[in-house]
């Protein structure tokens, strides 16, 4: 794959054709390639790969924006790790994130199982359990402000008609958190049941033919076809699901502010807080370094660790 | 898979199909399974239920106790009356521009370079595509404070395009691989047959590809439809004045309930996912069959 007319000659069905006339269709052939992707390569450089740079010098800078940036060295990794806040963001962050993502997992697992049973309107029970995932998040927040008012919201309407006490949910610095992964699972458990959806679809009925033959029961059928043939979308959903939770943001942008009691403070909104609040462009830089290597020790851990359950059909 | 052992076909067929009635048993389960499917249903759909309800309810049934599902008399009026509170329908034309034109950059965009990964050999393409799908797990927050500054610079601040100009430019990893997923399943009989008339690659992609890869394009701008409709963070970064803000920005004082009152800012909302459930309903088919052609599935 090193030079253009060896990329194509390997398995190219027109060996006949002389060999100079091969490497100019080739070179054109490489050539169109290029072009045809360069609008993400250019896109990679301008908007990823730059920037990530840029984003690692700026976290040695003192900038405001307003007056020349300023080299300062290791302060700003220094001032994180005293930063007081900066710890308490992530073990909101990490504790919504360890909460809601198995618990997203497993309920959207289970709403598509339902929705692959054999039955009578599944297209519209689908379109219900996914309505909610297209529903703008700002939307959401104006209801969920709402539906959640701890004096006269439906929530705590509910809680007392079945005679439980009433909650203050994102009020109370106890339950804020909760409340938030109690109102992800309505707003993004839809989507990952959508992924889990074509996944079973995936599975060959063959599998589950043999397994009945074989006697085994729903359960059996569950742990030895359906799982481990949908570990490779079980993996897709856990590894963006976590990097999706750790940059939780509008929902507490919007309802919360970060509080009650810095309670439901996660990363992005603190980043949000020192970048484009504050104007500490290097400060906020540093952070986002931090958390973006968070989150990268937690995909790689998930990827290693996947090798031992995740199961490949070809591999 | 070692353990499933096989039995002949008549074996297979005489345990699926008995012959005689299902038991007793078996319509327990469907009934406990509709029930479960109904109450879910209902569980799901109470936030829009309650968005759409309040939205069209007087203000003093706003608070009633018990709660009022269906209001009486419907107070369609709360739908022009929020329009005197914000500039709803300036923010909601502010929405469909950056929407429209974000989504426009996406399709043209990724299925540009779909067609570079999926058609054309060039060295370096297995590396290239595999960088592609590591940019999907990359978080965005990294690149947000550069890319801020950068925009500051060419004085884009305040403006649509830096809500606009990155879809041109690839249009996502996702989008990408979507599109370059399907093109995988085409027959390359159908380029030979092009080039062989004299069409070059340009042509291949424009004539041919684009048509047939309608399906896909579809899926593709209803993702990117969809997410540029609700972004948040972005036009949250981006705009500031009044006049430029998108409706979900602008939206983003109705979560407070000062400014209006409740029911007046469930109209507003509704301004803002009525489209979106519009489109679901229409084009839910290929927003489906989209994610079931990443084929994340196989590999």
């Amino acid at each position: 794959m090193t030079t253009p007319g060896g990329a194509v000659s390997a398995g190219a069905p027109l060996v006949g054709r002389g060999k100079r006339r091969w490497s100019r269709l080739a070179m054109r052939e490489a050539r169109d390639g290029y072009l045809f992707v360069a609008p993400w390569l250019l896109g990679f450089a301008l908007f990823t790969a730059g920037p990530m740079l840029a984003s690692a010098v700026l976290a040695l800078m003192r900038y405001n924006l307003f007056s020349p940036p300023v080299w300062v060295g290791l302060a700003n990794i220094k001032k994180l790790v005293s930063d007081d806040i900066v710890w308490l963001s992530l073990w909101n962050t990490a504790y919504y994130t360890f909460l809601s993502v198995p618990l997203r997992l497993i309920a959207s697992l289970v709403l598509a199982l339902l929705c692959v049973q054999k039955i009578r309107f599944t297209a519209w029970f689908r379109t219900f359990f996914y309505l909610p995932s297209v529903t703008p998040a700002v939307a959401m927040a104006i209801v969920w402000f709402w539906i959640l008012n701890p004096d006269v919201g439906l929530a705590n309407t509910v809680l007392r008609a079945i005679g439980l006490p009433p909650s203050k949910w994102i009020w109370d610095p106890k339950t804020s958190k909760s409340t938030f992964v109690l109102m992800q699972m309505w707003t993004a458990g839809g989507n990952t049941m959508v992924i889990f959806l074509a996944g079973l679809q995936n599975i060959p009925q063959s599998l589950y033919e043999a397994a009945q033959i074989d006697g085994a029961s729903g359960w059996a059928q569950f742990k030895n076809v359906t799982v481990p043939m949908l570990s490779p979308v079980i993996l897709f959903n856990l590894v963006m699901g976590i990097i999706g939770s750790f940059q939780v943001f509008t929902g507490a942008f919007l309802m919360t502010a970060g509080g009650p009691a810095n309670s439901t403070l996660f990363s992005v909104l603190y980043m949000y807080r020192l970048a484009f609040e504050q104007f500490e462009m290097g400060y906020a830089s540093a952070f986002a370094w931090l958390l973006f290597l968070v989150i990268l020790v937690f995909t790689l851990l998930q990827l290693r660790m996947s090798e031992s359950w995740v199961y490949y059909e070809g591999g | 898979m070692a353990t499933l052992s096989r039995l002949p076909r008549s074996a297979q067929a005489t345990a699926a199909h008995g012959g005689q009635h299902p038991p007793a048993s078996y319509y327990i389960k469907r009934a406990l399974l509709y029930l479960g499917m109904i109450s879910l249903s209902i569980v799901f759909m109470v936030p829009m239920a309650w968005m759409l309800s309040t939205s069209l309810k007087l203000q003093g049934q706003v608070f009633a106790h018990p709660p009022i599902w269906i209001p009486r008399p419907i107070m369609w009026y709360n739908y022009v009356e929020v329009l005197t509170v914000a500039p709803i329908l300036r923010w909601l034309g502010n929405t469909c521009v950056v929407t429209v034109a974000a989504t426009l950059g996406t399709i043209i965009s990724a299925s540009m370079v779909g067609f570079g990964f999926a058609r054309l050999r060039f060295p370096g393409r297995g590396a290239l595509f595999a960088l592609l799908l590591a940019t999907m797990m990359l978080p965005h927050i990294v690149t947000q404070i550069p890319t801020f500054i950068m925009f500051k610079y060419l004085n884009w601040h305040d403006t649509f395009l830096p809500l606009i100009v990155p879809s041109f430019f690839g249009g996502g990893a996702y989008n990408i691989f979507l599109v370059r997923q399907f093109y995988l399943t085409i027959p390359t009989d159908f380029d030979d047959a092009a080039r062989i008339d004299g069409a070059n690659n340009w042509m291949i992609w424009a004539r041919i590809m684009l048509p047939l890869n309608a399906p896909v394009l579809t899926a593709v701008a209803i993702f990117s439809f969809v997410g540029h409709w609700n972004e948040f963070m972005g036009p949250l970064i981006y705009l500031f004045s009044e006049d430029k803000k998108t409706l979900a920005l602008g939206l983003r004082a109705f979560v407070d309930p000062f400014l209006a009152s409740y029911h007046l800012n469930m109209a507003g909302a509704m301004y803002l996912t009525l489209p979106m459930v519009i489109i679901f309903f229409f084009g839910q088919r290929y927003f489906l069959r989209g994610v079931v052609m990443t084929g994340i599935t196989g590999r």
